[in-house]
């Protein structure tokens, strides 16, 4: 569900020229702006079915519905705060994590590594992308629930069990889990798109801050990090999309309570997997209802939180060229 | 692309042979694994009929019933009164076999039998019972030892015919349960953590000692899960197994009304296992007459023979008396 990349972007500068158009070129121009219009239409469609199917729910429960947690129903009370705030915490915890690797492995892929090896590791990042999700929860219940229940969360808990992220007993299964595998398999999107920008950063530029006695790490830090944070950001967002709506590795692992916990220990659910979860079996037409709204408040977030981002990435934009 | 072409021609002729009748279902996913077995083996019996089936779940199949977008629905759980209203034709209910629900648990190094009564189960899944050794679950189980390890409650986050039959179960024997929580495909749980499926549960109670949680009959045994004998409506402590269950419909065949829509959990049964019920057929009462004959005809085969097909999948075939009851309501479809 998440928007196109802010970095291909076209720059509004350019202008359509004014002399006279050949007809095929304005039939090639039709046809794309056709099939741009059919992007644009699923996108509404899918928007105005959502809206339908959950009217209902809208009319009962109107806009508290995104900030009240009880969702019960077998009394047919719903609010979906719960799961927002499960969506939001999994996927930035998870943007936390991945987004300072990624930046790790694209500068190592494109400045650092021998060819080869930059070869062989930007391969297997990318293999991580082609894993099927369910194989995330699997290896997530089985592997990495287990590990975190018997020593990560004994540990976190031991020295850092002041701090309010890591307090209650260890599950294994809940938000720290899921946060996990959301990181992993957000990393290869957001290190190819970290290494392409980092690849597009001009040689010049470097060659100029080494020619001023710079060191490699300098160099890095002055001539390629600090011209590319745009690229970067708009790497995150993408990743973001793809954590925000991810649906079935998170159902697996986070434990599926319907409740606000500080603790990244808790168990907590978000709004992809409780539709997942419900949707099947959920009997009564105000449950099917409401269910929709959820899938419209996860369309009104993932759409909120990449039209902040896109704005972020215009001011970095700004920033950068002054 | 080399094998899109074959595939094509396959389906063309499949489709194009205008003798074999083709009847769409779907519905619950519980019986799912004997239905697909039933479909193929009766393709022996009958080369002429070819039956589709999508386990999509109990709630959809209803759904999709209703709206007439299938030949035949299926359901763990009856069909509402409203429901049934908002059906053009009556639709007949026709139980095909029975599941039960267990409760199963991992207490390693754990050998003995684990005793459970109704109250307990209820206290348990109301988070009112934090450790293994508490008082209440010691004095149903003496001269067991217990261990020391904090109980975690693992329920399903999916709505789920098994969820209800539970919540049923626990509405019956706890009136704390009912007015707190209900009955339905989806409550809201009191605490635990929510498993995807059985096959979910099932994952996090294999890998969480002092887990208990509850799975359909099915899943403890190809798992091999620990699971606890449950006191029944006659105050025996039954294990659960295929012919417990089946007793348990035994036991509540005179209470079964006419219509077969009937809950069978806490059956008075002397042996019964408590935590069980029917899985049903739903079926317009008129359809198409070329598939609404191979229907019955299909219908008669599954509570005749069919039936010896269902204790090797772990699903407990019904009482003789009821399956001959179900036949005889096969004549009212027309």
């Amino acid at each position: 569900m998440s928007t196109a990349s802010p970095i291909t972007s076209p720059s509004p500068s350019r202008r359509p020229s004014t002399r006279p158009i050949n007809p095929g070129d304005r039939l090639f121009r039709r046809v794309l702006m056709g099939l741009s219009g059919v992007v644009v239409a699923v996108l509404a469609l899918i928007a105005i079915y959502l809206a339908k199917l959950s009217w209902p729910a809208i009319h009962e429960f109107g806009l508290g519905f995104f900030w009240t947690t009880d969702w019960d129903p077998v009394k047919e009370h719903f609010g979906a705060g719960a799961f927002i705030f499960g969506t939001l915490v999994s996927s930035f915890f998870a943007l936390a994590l991945a987004v300072p690797l990624s930046i790790a492995v694209g500068l190592f892929l494109t400045e650092l590594a021998p060819p080869r090896a930059a070869a062989v590791v930007g391969f297997m990042v990318e293999m991580l992308a082609a894993i099927p999700s369910v194989v995330y929860g699997l290896w997530g219940i089985f592997f990495l629930a287990p590990l975190l229940r018997l020593y990560v969360q004994p540990f976190l808990g031991r020295h850092f069990g002041w701090l309010f992220l890591f307090q209650g007993p260890p599950y294994g299964i809940g938000m720290l889990a899921a946060g996990l595998i959301l990181a992993i398999m957000v990393t290869p999107t957001i290190t190819a798109i970290c290494r392409e920008v980092f690849r597009a950063v001009p040689n010049t530029q470097r060659e100029a801050a080494l020619g001023l006695g710079a060191t490699k790490w300098e160099m890095i830090r002055l001539a390629v990090v600090k011209s590319s944070w745009s690229g970067v950001f708009g790497a995150g967002i993408l990743g973001l999309g793809r954590a925000l709506g991810e649906t079935m590795a998170v159902t697996m692992l986070i434990g599926n309570r319907n409740e606000i916990s500080t603790s990244l220990f808790s168990p907590g659910q978000t709004m992809a997997s409780v539709i997942a979860n419900e949707y099947a079996e959920a009997g009564s037409n105000i449950h099917v209802a409401a269910l929709a709204y959820v899938g419209l408040a996860l369309f009104v977030v993932s759409f909120a939180v990449n039209h902040l981002a896109r704005r972020i990435v215009k001011r970095l934009e700004m920033g950068g060229t002054r | 692309m080399r094998f899109v072409l074959p595939l094509i021609l396959f389906a063309l002729s499949g489709s194009a042979s205008a003798d074999v009748v083709s009847i769409n279902g779907a519905g619950a996913t519980f019986p799912y694994p004997l239905y697909s077995k039933w479909f193929s083996e009766y393709r022996k019996v009958d080369p002429g009929v070819e039956i589709n089936y999508q386990s999509i779940g109990s709630g959809g199949g209803v759904r999709q019933l209703l709206e007439k977008t299938i030949d035949f629905g299926a359901s763990d759980a009856p069909m509402k009164d409203e429901q049934l209203a908002k059906a053009a034709t009556p639709i007949y209910h026709f139980p095909t076999v029975l599941g039960a629900v267990t409760l199963a648990f991992n207490l390693p190094g754990f050998t003995g039998e684990l005793k459970l009564t109704p109250e307990l189960v209820a206290d348990l899944f109301l988070g009112k019972i934090y450790y293994w050794n508490d008082a209440k679950i010691a004095a149903v189980n003496p001269g067991v030892a217990l261990p020391d390890v904090p109980v975690m409650i693992i329920h399903r986050s999916d709505g789920s015919g098994t969820t209800a039959v539970f919540t049923d179960y626990l509405s019956k024997v706890s009136p704390e349960w009912k007015t707190k929580v209900g009955s339905g495909t989806a409550v809201k749980w009191p605490i635990g953590i929510g498993g995807k499926g059985n096959e979910g549960v099932t994952g996090f109670l294999k890998n969480s000692p002092g887990a208990i949680g509850f799975v359909e009959l099915l899943y403890a045994e190809t798992n091999h899960l620990q699971v606890a004998s449950l006191k029944n409506a006659a105050g025996n402590f039954v294990r659960p197994s295929v012919a417990a269950v089946t007793e348990a419909a035994a036991g509540a065949l005179k209470d079964i009304p006419k219509d077969f829509r009937v809950s069978i959990t806490n059956s008075s049964g002397k042996s019964a296992y408590p935590i069980a019920s029917f899985t049903y057929l739903l079926l317009y009462k008129k359809s198409a007459p070329a598939k609404s004959a191979k229907l019955k005809a299909f219908l008669g085969w599954a509570l005749g023979d069919g039936q010896k097909l269902a204790e090797s999948l772990f699903y407990a075939p019904l009482p003789a008396e009821l399956a001959a009851r179900a036949r005889a309501q096969i004549k009212e479809i027309e």
